[in-house]
C-alpha cells in the first residue's frame, strides 16, 4: 500500500512535467498545443539517437537538445501558432493537430514499430534505488523527475513573478494589445514563452523515456494525460498543474488496485469528474479563469 | 435600384437537380458496374458522411471535436452487440446508430459546455474511454475483437449491394436532414453565431438547442457511418475503430473543401477518395502528406478549395442561407 502510493506520487512528478509544458502555452498563447505529446516524443527520439549511434548518455544529450527545443518553440510560435490564432479560435487547434499527424508519422518511418527506451544507456543507474526503512525501495530515477518537475515548475514561478521578462511574459498573457502600448513586444515575449514551453517539453519526452518504453504514437496518451492534469489541477497556477497531476496518478494508481485493466480509465473519469464539478459549480470556462490566474499572479 | 432577397437561384436549381440525377444513377450503379468499384464507391459515401457530420459541429458551431471516432467505434459495437442477440444485421445496423445517437443526447449536455481546445480534448478522452470500455465486454476480447458473422446469411453479391444502397440511402438521408436543419430559423440563426458571435446573440439569438442537435444528429451519422464500415469490413476491433485516424481523415476532407460550407465537406470527401485510391499504398507517407496538407490549409486557405471557388464565382449550388441580388441593370 505504502509501496503504490509512493509509485503515484513518482508518476505524479512526470505527469507534473508533461503538464507544464502544455499548461505554459494555453496560459501564454491561449493556444491548446495537440502536437505538444508528439514534440515530447520527437524529443526523446533525438536523445535516444544521440545516445545509440553517438554513445552519448542521456543527460548530456538532453542538455544538447534543450537549445534545439528552444529554437523549435521559436519558430513554432513564429511560423505556426502566429499565424494561425490570427484566423480564430479553431485554425490553432486544426493546424496544430495536422503537426501531430505529420511529426507521429514521420517518427514511425524513421524509427519504425519497436518500442524504443533511455534507461537502457544509464547503466546500473536504471535500476539503482533508495531503500527506505521498512524495505521500501524507490527507483533513483522517478525521485529524480520529481525533483525535476519540482524544480521547473518552481524556477517557472520564480522566472514570471520576479523577472522583468516574466513580467513581460505575464503582459502579453493578459492581453498583447495593451502589452504593446507600454512598449512590450508581445510577438517576441510569446515566442519566448514558446522556447520555454518546448524546453518543458522536450525534458518530459526524456523523462518517459528514462520511465517505459515509448513508440511513434505514445506522443496522443501524453498530450491526454497532460492536458487531464491540466484541467483537474483547475489551470489556476503552475501549482495548481502539480496538485492536478498528483490527483491524476493516484486516480489512475488507484483503479488499477480495483481491476487491472482500469489504470487508464481511472483517470479519465477522474478528470471528467473535476472537469464538470466545476462546471456544476459555475465558475466559468477554462478560458476566463485563466485570465484571471494571470491577472492575479 | 431594386434589391430581390432569394434562396433558389436558377443555379442552385441545376445544383439540387444534378445532385439528384447524379443520386439516381449511383442507385442504379450496380446493376452495371464491378464489385470492386461498388466497394469502392460504398467507402467514398462513408466518407461523405464523415465529412459532412463532422463539419456540422465545426463549421456551423465552430465546435472542433477530436474524439468523433467515438461514434464511428461505438456505432460498430453497438452493431455487432445488436446483431449477436440475434437481430438481423441490417437491422441491427439501424439501431445501433440509433442507440449511440439516443446515449450522444446526454453527452451533448456535458460536452457543448466546454470550448475550444476543451471541448477538442474532452472529445478525445471520451473516445479513448469508450474504446476502453468496449474492451472490457467479454464478447470483444480485449484488442482481439469480433466480427459481424450474421452478415454471412446474405450472399456475396446480394450483401455487397445491401450494403451500398444502405450507405447511398443513409448519406442522402444525413444530408438531407443536415440540409434541412440548417436551413431551418435555428439553423440561420446558428450560422449567424459562426460569423458573429456577439452580433448574433444581441439580437437574442439562442445556439444551444441546434448546437444539441446537430451534436446528435453528428452522432448518429458517425455511428451509422461506423456500422456500414464494420459491414464491409466484417471484422471489430477496438483499436482500427477507435483510432484518432478517423477524425485525422475527417478533419482533412472538411479543412480541404471547405470548412463551414455545405458542398465543402462533399468535394473533400470525393478529393481524399481520390487521395487515398492513389496514394494509399504508399502508408505512411500518405498518412504525412493528409497531416501537412491539413497545416497548410488551416494557415495559408483556411476556406478551403469550395470557400475560394464559391468567394470568386458566387456560386452556391445548395442554398443554406438567403441572398441579395439587384434586379434592375
Amino acid at each position: 500500500m505504502i509501496g503504490q502510493i509512493i509509485q503515484a506520487v513518482l508518476l505524479g512528478g512526470y505527469y507534473a512535467l508533461t503538464a507544464a509544458g502544455l499548461t505554459f502555452m494555453l496560459q501564454v498563447m491561449r493556444v491548446i498545443n495537440l502536437a505538444h505529446g508528439s514534440l515530447s516524443i520527437a524529443f526523446a527520439y533525438a536523445v535516444y539517437t544521440l545516445a545509440f549511434r553517438y554513445h552519448i548518455n542521456p543527460f548530456l544529450g538532453l542538455l544538447m537538445v534543450l537549445p534545439v527545443a528552444a529554437a523549435v518553440g521559436w519558430a513554432l510560435q513564429r511560423l505556426l501558432l502566429e499565424r494561425a490564432a490570427r484566423g480564430g479560435e479553431l485554425l490553432p487547434i486544426l493546424s496544430t493537430f495536422g503537426l501531430a499527424i505529420v511529426l507521429d508519422n514521420v517518427m514511425f518511418q524513421i524509427f519504425g514499430a519497436n518500442a524504443k527506451g533511455l534507461a537502457q544507456f544509464l547503466g546500473d543507474l536504471s535500476f539503482a534505488a533508495y531503500e527506505l526503512p521498512g524495505k521500501l525501495y524507490v527507483g533513483k530515477l522517478p525521485v529524480w523527475i520529481l525533483a525535476a518537475a519540482v524544480c521547473v515548475l518552481g524556477g517557472l514561478h520564480l522566472m514570471l513573478t520576479r523577472t522583468g521578462l516574466g513580467r513581460r511574459i505575464r503582459a502579453t498573457a493578459m492581453d498583447p494589445v495593451t502589452a504593446g502600448l507600454v512598449g512590450v513586444d508581445a510577438r517576441q515575449s510569446a515566442a519566448i514563452a514558446a522556447a520555454i514551453a518546448m524546453m518543458m517539453v522536450a525534458m518530459s519526452g526524456v523523462a518517459l523515456g528514462f520511465r517505459t518504453v515509448f513508440d511513434a504514437y505514445a506522443g496522443g496518451p501524453q498530450l491526454l494525460f497532460a492536458f487531464e492534469a491540466t484541467i483537474i489541477g483547475g489551470a489556476r497556477s503552475l501549482w495548481g498543474v502539480f496538485v492536478g497531476a498528483m490527483v491524476l496518478a493516484f486516480a489512475q494508481t488507484g483503479a488499477a488496485m480495483l481491476h487491472p485493466q482500469a489504470f487508464l480509465l481511472g483517470g479519465h473519469v477522474m478528470f471528467l469528474v473535476v472537469l464538470f464539478a466545476r462546471l456544476a459549480l459555475g465558475q466559468g470556462s477554462l478560458g476566463t479563469r485563466l485570465r484571471q490566474v494571470v491577472r492575479g499572479a | 435600384m431594386t434589391m430581390a432577397v432569394e434562396r433558389w437561384t436558377a443555379q442552385s436549381r441545376a445544383g439540387v437537380g444534378g445532385a439528384a440525377l447524379v443520386l439516381g444513377a449511383l442507385a442504379l450503379a450496380p446493376m452495371l458496374i464491378g464489385p470492386g468499384i461498388v466497394d469502392r464507391l460504398t467507402a467514398l459515401f462513408i466518407y461523405v458522411i464523415l465529412a459532412a457530420m463532422w463539419n456540422a459541429l465545426a463549421g456551423y458551431c465552430g465546435l472542433v471535436s477530436i474524439g468523433q471516432q467515438l461514434f464511428f467505434g461505438l456505432g460498430a459495437y453497438a452493431t455487432i452487440r445488436i446483431a449477436f442477440a440475434g437481430v438481423d444485421p441490417f437491422l441491427a445496423m439501424i439501431l445501433g446508430a440509433v442507440a449511440v445517437g439516443v446515449l450522444a443526447w446526454p453527452v451533448s449536455l456535458f460536452m457543448l459546455r466546454l470550448k475550444g481546445g476543451e471541448f477538442s480534448i474532452g472529445m478525445w478522452v471520451l473516445a479513448s474511454i469508450g474504446q476502453l470500455c468496449v474492451k472490457l465486454d467479454p464478447m470483444i476480447q480485449g484488442e482481439t475483437g469480433s466480427s459481424l458473422i450474421s452478415l454471412n446469411a446474405y450472399g456475396a453479391d446480394l450483401r455487397r449491394n445491401l450494403i451500398y444502397w444502405g450507405a447511398l440511402a443513409a448519406m442522402t438521408c444525413l444530408l438531407a436532414a443536415l440540409f434541412a436543419l440548417l436551413r431551418s430559423r435555428e439553423g440561420l440563426a446558428i450560422q449567424a453565431i459562426r460569423d458573429n458571435e456577439e452580433a448574433a446573440t444581441s439580437l437574442g439569438v439562442r445556439p444551444e438547442r441546434t448546437k444539441r442537435r446537430l451534436f446528435v444528429l453528428a452522432a448518429f451519422g458517425i455511428a451509422l457511418a461506423g456500422a456500414l464500415w464494420l459491414a464491409q469490413a466484417v471484422s471489430f476491433q477496438p483499436k482500427s475503430y477507435f483510432s484518432v485516424q478517423w477524425t485525422a481523415y475527417m478533419i482533412f476532407m472538411v479543412l480541404v473543401g471547405g470548412i463551414g460550407r455545405f458542398e465543402g465537406a462533399i468535394l473533400g470527401a470525393v478529393l481524399f477518395f481520390a487521395v487515398e485510391t492513389f496514394f494509399a499504398a504508399t502508408g505512411v507517407w500518405y498518412l504525412i502528406g493528409l497531416g501537412a496538407t491539413a497545416i497548410v490549409f488551416s494557415l495559408y486557405f483556411p476556406r478551403g478549395l469550395w470557400g475560394a471557388v464559391a468567394a470568386r464565382t458566387g456560386v452556391q449550388l445548395l442554398p443554406l442561407g438567403y441572398r441579395a441580388t439587384n434586379t434592375e441593370t
